[in-house]
């Protein structure tokens, strides 16, 4: 059972519920954050959306929510977690993965299809791609300028946790086009794009939908 | 006893700041020439009980470092009055 994370302003739980439940098959419910209780789980999805309304940073109040420290037990258990756009913005304000995401530099919201190069095809999630592969996904955020410092950074490319980087043009300003990274056990991806936006060829494209299907592989595997 | 705290955070030093870098290009739009490494700040302002003001200060650091500032991008002074 993969749960979808609600938190007050997330927008996009409905779409990962479809993506899991009728495109991918498997088994899914939303969780309000105020349940609290994930031991349940066998994986946990964050979706996008704006929660808490953006205020104070995108992400900051539903990172420091009671829930987040089940959703780091479950990260420390080798269970998947997989965080989109918003999600990804809180699991980084929740210390989970490194760095921020800062506003773009053009500071406007940016949402059309882009490009991305996979760069670690071994995670819980990306395995199913194939290193140096091109995909295309939506993005739609004001808020997704990856940053970390410099040794953060070095860290995230000698051990290949950089999942994804933008092709063609950067779009946000992100450090070395950075997309989305993995922990360092490889089960807990965050990355602005949306794969459930991208997982039925009715939506444009369905190049997304690898990353639930590896997501569920390993859960299987586990 | 109440302590007036004024917390300010701003963007690390060298990180881009675009909303600031477009303020900056449109006054020197409107003939202001001579307006340059132009910079913006948000500003915190609370009441905190606490027994004194180094105790307040205590708290409002804890807020920074709890929730109010992600250290990854931001800096923070604290300013007890």
């Amino acid at each position: 059972m993969i749960g979808v994370l609600q938190f007050p302003g997330s927008n996009c739980d409905l779409d990962v519920m479809r993506a899991l439940v009728d495109v991918v098959k498997t088994d899914a419910k939303l969780i309000f954050f105020k349940d609290q209780d994930l031991s349940g789980l066998d994986g946990l999805v964050i979706p996008g959306g704006f929660s808490y309304g953006d205020h104070l940073r995108a992400g900051a109040i539903a990172a420091k929510m009671p829930v987040m420290e089940e959703v780091k037990a479950m990260a420390k258990e080798g269970k998947p977690v997989l965080g989109i756009c918003n999600g990804f913005q809180i699991l980084c304000d929740s210390g989970l993965l490194p760095g921020a995401l800062a506003k773009n530099t053009s500071m406007k919201f940016i949402c059309k299809w882009v490009e991305l190069g996979v760069a670690n095809d071994t995670s819980a999630f990306t395995n199913l791609y194939a290193k140096g592969e091109t995909i295309r996904m939506s993005i739609a955020h004001g808020e997704g300028r990856y940053f970390c410092d410099d040794a953060s950074l070095r860290e995230l490319q000698d051990n290949d946790r950089i999942a994804f980087r933008y092709g063609g043009s950067n779009p946000n300003g992100s450090l070395d086009d950075i997309a989305g990274v993995v922990n360092r056990e490889g089960n807990v991806l965050g990355l602005m794009p949306h794969p459930e936006r991208a997982s039925e060829e009715i939506l444009g494209g369905e190049d997304g939908r690898k990353m639930f299907e590896a997501m569920i592989d390993y859960i299987k595997s586990r | 006893m109440e302590q007036d705290i004024e917390i300010i955070v701003k963007l690390k030093e060298g990180l881009l700041n675009p909303e600031a870098k477009t303020i900056e290009r449109s006054l020197n739009l409107l003939g202001y020439k001579n307006v340059s490494q132009f910079d913006t700040e948000r500003v915190f302002l609370m009441k905190v009980d606490a027994p004194s003001a180094k105790e307040a200060e205590k708290y409002a650091d804890e807020m920074c470092r709890r929730i109010l500032v992600n250290p990854v991008i931001e800096d923070y002074t604290i300013m007890v009055k």
